[in-house]
């Protein structure tokens, strides 16, 4: 038999045996999570990473006996310390969450209510359960704040969730999770909605969090770089399915499956410099602003050579995509002009040419709201091919046809409406639609950053193919330095409306670099799990 | 449109989803559309289903139920159960007028004002405000006194100021849509206004427009209703249901429900349409996932 | 704090612009009357002479604007002008009316809304249960039905059949509370039906769209019990849309008034109105109407207050 000691300390502290999880309704139920098992030891953080659908959040709330509404755990066990949650009553089930597992959300701003204090909404659960009094929690949630780096800990928790930013919030939700000093967390995406700088702020209280209370920890993300910083453990799922479990070093090294492989090479991706010295797009010294005397963009230059990427990088708030609007020319420019072809164009879009409008094409970032839903692909392709060429009958279809070819679509996709493809098949058309106009330059607004990394590195490819192909010009506008790195020939840095920096990738990516440049560089999370380490150490 | 549209075997016809989408419908659903056909039925044969003439002096005041006058007789000693089928064709048809008025009107404005915007959307949004601040009842009645209540100004009153109400709510499902990427596209691509508000925002509000249709329908019902019972909607001798009731009102204090029929027949016409809304837009909401 | 007043500031000006555009319209539309009220007071057999005599006493020979500004400012002191039909003062006829129409929609909303509200957190607690679809199916039922179906059906059972309370609500000033307590009550049933209907189904809608909030899960998943997460958690966010809900369905009970008054010959504003209208007595028709009105605005005006005031961000500004 096994001695006592080992009983209690390796006895997982967590289990979850067998757990389906289906859509509810009364016919055609479809399973959300097939038979999946795992199991937590005290203190231990396990990954759980996968794409879309995979499940992950599903199974992070069933370790709590939770089911969204329109889901049903319909058979599995799901073990805290031996008890079965999904046997225990919804009343005897509420002692244990928040108390014993705790969850810290996605998207703070969302999950803290907007009517109460933080300090309220913190002290709120250990009341709740008897863990304390209202005073004492007050006090450990001072001492969190203080610990997680949060501004005047002694009257943080006063402010209403709305005064303090993204990423407090989302730390002032970590904090909270440990009212009840559970012994396990769940975080569903903790980072995900944030910018890469504040990424590391947050990633770095949490694991500060996670390793002096001991706290064991199922930590959700599509992103493996970011998993890989905190985990011990990772298990990768894919529509429901366990793929592969394994420690951290021995699975980012040694990958078993094909997927997790794939998933792991999608950073991979890298372009060298191509071009022709032909400029397509100049911006010459643009300002531009909303609201008179605010000032979203100061004098910007960019130029796009014929066949060459430009990237416009830089955080939400920079003003890339107002870029955007004021070379398409929804957004006038205060100051300064855009030559295209080095013909000037007029500010405002009502008084462009037919003409120039279709040398200017334009990718956005959603693919669900960038297709009419009650348009077939060929009348979403089509309409620029009658609108800018006239073509009609015959032609047409054999345009269509070859568009369809380009952007690696099958034929009969054209009597399709948009809800019946996936997201990479509507980016797809998105891209053909674009194409269709025989644009001079294409915009690309985010256009991988709402994709799964895997079908995002699908569509980066096509973009690199049909610039190959056809010599395709693009200004690239990205948050994600990964994506810079595959696709562009020069980088635009942008911050609060001004260019930090520009010039050839091969350039800027390479030291000595601009502190704001540099600060970015160092927060894109690599596959190192010694990464954040290091990069704490450095600071 | 201008499009060759070849029809692959994707393309599933009309009848066929018709009736797929009614072997799914709730009972209420069902039970909705059947009176709705009903109603219709009675409307289109009206003058063949009613033994006598709308405004025909058969018999004797307030004759009781009988083989010959099945509801009896009203005041005058008209035919009851032949005025209760001929204002189906007044009241209804005067409802469905206003209502389509209504939604020209509105519809329209509202597309604009969603689309075009800036200055052109806040003189219409402030305007809507300001005749939306009278209640439409008193605003009605007001209208009523000036213009008299003949068939041409209720349709034009009612439908004037329900559009109002057509306007906030288009203009609202409008925005949603007018916000989206590839209306965007479409400006870009440089098409013209009518054209982005044909092929881009109409054809995403039809389902919410459809079920407000039906809403603003029982809604100006109702109040044609109300305002004939008032004595301030159609004129005698033309039959109409809220009229009707206001007519043979002394008969309830002798205990007779005949009065309570006219009443009835608008209730459970509202009913239906309203559980139809309902279907309809459950289906909506369940496609849209 | 300055912004919210400034909020609440800026909405007030904006309610009274409404009432002064309102009043402008409703004394408009009496112009565009067809034909002359002189005319109309004296019959098609006036004679000039006595024709241009009323039509200076009512000061018809003024310009219209100053005719505008003659009326605005009666408004506010009170000197409503004559009735056509009667000669009295329009004061002296609303005077009564006033009070017993604003004693039936307060009697009608005691009854609706702790009713309304209670039933549409039950239902938004049990929606998609049985409990929901019944309560659902009632509602949809009765704000199908037009005010007087409810009222006849009332008035055969309650007062017909079973003799307990008069059909006619002849309500006035010397009675004592109770006795026009019985006499306004069925009146009063009769606008709850529909606007505790109408009100249930706002009510419902709110809450569900409240519960579907990531930090009501968040509430749930913190272990919180489920009274504490609808009252802690729900209501206070759910203010604004409540208190829209009751507003415009008190806004709702002046039109249903009008019938109802109507159908139980209870003396009230509503009434009045409609016997004016069809008289074309304009003093008594431009008076009601501006009371309604400026009712309806001011009811609106009491619920965008409260959404100002009961917003977070407003309250407490970064």
């Amino acid at each position: 038999m096994i001695d006592e000691k080992d009983e209690t300390t390796n006895r997982p502290i967590l289990e979850i045996r067998d757990l389906i999880i289906s859509t509810e309704g009364r016919k055609a139920t479809r399973q959300l999570v097939k038979s999946v098992s795992l199991s937590l030891a005290a203190g231990e953080v396990l990954g759980l990473i996968g794409e879309s659908g995979a499940g992950k959040s599903t199974i992070g709330l069933a370790a709590m006996g939770y089911a969204r509404d329109g889901m049903r755990i319909s058979s599995g066990e799901v073990l805290f310390k031996g008890t079965d949650l999904l046997k225990l009553s919804e009343r005897k089930r509420r002692q244990f969450r928040g108390k014993r597992i705790a969850y810290v959300a996605q998207s703070a701003a969302a999950a803290f209510n907007p009517a109460h204090k933080l300090i309220d909404q913190y002290t709120e659960a250990a009341v709740a359960h008897g863990v304390s009094d209202a005073a004492t929690a007050e006090n450990e949630a001072i001492e969190l704040y203080r610990e997680l780096g949060l501004p005047e800990p002694e009257t943080f928790g006063q402010r209403y969730p709305h005064q303090v930013s993204g990423g407090q919030l989302q730390r002032a939700m970590v904090a909270a999770s440990m009212a009840c000093h559970p012994d396990i967390l769940v975080f569903d995406e903790p980072t995900t909605a944030l910018d890469v700088t504040t990424q590391i702020e947050v990633l770095t209280a949490i694991r500060r969090t996670i390793r002096n209370h001991h706290t064991a920890a199922i930590y959700i993300t599509h992103d493996l770089a970011v998993v890989a910083q905190i985990a011990d453990r990772i298990m990768v799922l894919r529509s429901g399915e366990l793929v592969e479990e394994g420690k951290t070093e021995q699975l980012l090294e040694q990958p078993k499956q094909e997927y997790t492989r794939k998933l792991l090479s999608v950073r991979n991706l890298h372009k060298d410099d191509t071009g022709s010295g032909e400029v397509v797009l100049s911006v010459d010294s643009v300002s531009a602003e909303y609201k008179p005397g605010v000032p979203v963009l100061q004098d910007i230059s960019v130029q796009v050579e014929r066949g060459r990427t430009v990237a416009l990088v830089g955080e939400s708030g920079s003003g890339k995509s107002t870029l955007a609007r004021v070379v398409t020319g929804l957004l006038p420019p205060v100051k300064g002009g855009i030559k295209l072809h080095n013909a000037p164009l007029t500010p405002t879009l009502k008084s462009r040419e037919k003409d120039t409008l279709r040398r200017l094409q334009m990718i956005y970032q959603l693919p669900d709201t960038s297709l009419n839903p009650r348009q077939r692909v060929r009348e979403i392709i089509g309409r620029p091919l009658q609108f800018y060429l006239g073509l009609k009958g015959q032609e047409m279809e054999q345009r269509l046809k070859e568009l369809m070819a380009m952007t690696e679509l099958e034929e009969y996709f054209l009597d399709r409406f948009p809800h019946e493809l996936s997201g990479g098949q509507k980016q797809r058309v998105g891209i053909a639609r674009a194409l269709a106009a025989e644009p001079d330059l294409i915009i690309c607004d985010e256009v991988t950053s709402a994709l799964d990394q895997l079908v995002g590195e699908q569509i980066l490819n096509l973009l690199l193919k049909l610039q190959k192909e056809i010599g395709m010009s693009y200004l690239f506008i990205t948050h994600d330095l990964g994506t810079v790195d595959a696709i562009a020939d020069e980088v635009v840095v942008m911050r609060k409306g001004k260019v930090v920096e520009q010039g050839r990738k091969t350039d800027v990516f390479s030291p000595p670099h601009k502190d704001y440049t540099q600060k970015l560089l160092n927060s894109v999370p690599e596959m190192d799990p010694q990464w954040l380490n290091k990069l704490l150490a450095e600071a | 449109m201008m499009m060759t549209k070849t029809h692959s075997s994707e393309k599933v016809p009309l009848w066929r989803k018709v009736l797929s989408g009614l072997a799914e419908a709730p009972p209420t659903g069902l039970l909705g559309l059947v009176v709705l056909f009903t109603y219709l039925f009675v409307i289109v044969f009206a003058p063949w289903l009613a033994p006598f003439g709308e405004a025909t002096i058969v018999a004797d005041a307030f004759a009781p139920w009988s083989a010959e006058h099945l509801l009896g007789t009203d005041s005058l000693g008209r035919d009851i159960y032949s005025r209760l089928i001929y204002a189906a064709r007044n009241t209804v048809g005067i409802t469905l007028m206003a209502t389509l008025l209504a939604f020209v009107i509105g519809g329209a404005l509202g597309m604009v004002a969603a689309v075009v915007g800036g200055w052109v959307d806040q003189v219409l949004s402030r305007l809507v405000d300001m005749l939306m601040a009278i209640p439409l009842l008193i605003f009605a009645l007001l209208l009523l006194m000036i213009f008299g209540s003949s068939v041409t100004a209720l349709i034009l009153i009612l439908g004037c100021l329900e559009a109002t109400r057509v306007f906030r709510l288009t203009r609202a499902v409008a925005m949603n849509v007018a916000v989206m990427d590839y209306v965007e596209a479409a400006r870009l691509r440089g098409e013209k206004m009518l054209w982005i508000i044909r092929r881009e925002i109409l054809p995403n509000i039809l389902s919410p427009l459809f079920a407000e249709f039906g809403l603003r329908f029982c809604f100006i019902f109702l109040l044609v209703s109300s305002l004939s019972f008032l004595g301030l909607g159609l004129q005698p001798p033309t039959a109409d249901w809220g009229a009707m009731v206001r007519e043979n009102a002394m008969l309830i204090t002798f205990g007779r429900v005949t009065p309570l029929l006219p009443a009835a027949a608008i209730a459970i016409l509202t009913i239906a349409v309203n559980l139809v809304v309902d279907w309809f837009t459950h289906k909506a909401s369940g496609l849209s996932k | 704090m300055n912004q919210l007043l400034m909020t609440v500031a800026k909405r007030l000006g904006l309610g009274l612009f409404t009432l002064l555009i309102i009043s402008m319209v409703i004394f408009l539309a009496v112009e565009m009357l067809p034909g002359d009220i002189a005319t109309e007071i004296l019959g098609q057999m006036a004679t000039p002479e006595a024709v241009a005599a009323i039509r200076q006493e009512l000061g018809l020979d003024q310009p219209i604007v100053s005719r505008y500004f003659d009326w605005l400012s009666g408004l506010l002191t009170g000197d409503l002008g004559q009735s056509l039909a009667t000669g009295q003062p329009v004061l002296e006829l609303l005077d009564d009316r006033l009070i017993n129409t604003l004693y039936l929609a307060g009697t009608a909303a005691l009854i609706s809304v702790p009713l309304a509200l209670g039933l549409g957190v039950i239902a938004a607690l049990y929606r998609n249960t049985l409990v929901d679809r019944a309560v659902s199916m009632f509602t949809l039922s009765a704000i199908s039905m037009p005010e007087f179906f409810i009222a006849y059906v009332l008035i055969l059972f309650i007062s017909v059949q079973l003799g307990w309370i008069p059909s006619m609500s002849k309500v006035d000033a010397d009675q004592s509370l109770l006795e026009r307590l019985q006499l306004t009550i069925l009146p009063a049933i009769t606008l709850t039906f529909v606007t505790c209907a109408h009100m249930m189904r706002m009510t419902r809608a709110a809450i569900i769209n409240l519960l579907s909030s990531p930090y009501i899960e968040m509430a749930y998943l913190k272990g919180l019990g489920p009274w504490r997460i609808i009252v802690h958690h729900t209501l206070p966010n759910a203010w604004a849309p409540i208190v829209n809900v009751i507003v415009m369905n008190l806004a709702y009970l002046i039109t249903g008034v009008v019938v109802v008054e109507v159908v139980f010959v209870y003396p009230g504003l509503g009434q009045l109105m409609v016997d004016s209208v069809a008289k074309r007595d304009l003093p008594v028709v431009q008076a009601a109407s501006m009371i309604f009105a400026a009712t309806y605005i001011l009811l609106n005006l009491i619920a965008d207050v409260v959404s100002i005031v009961s917003n977070p961000r407003l309250l407490h500004p970064k």
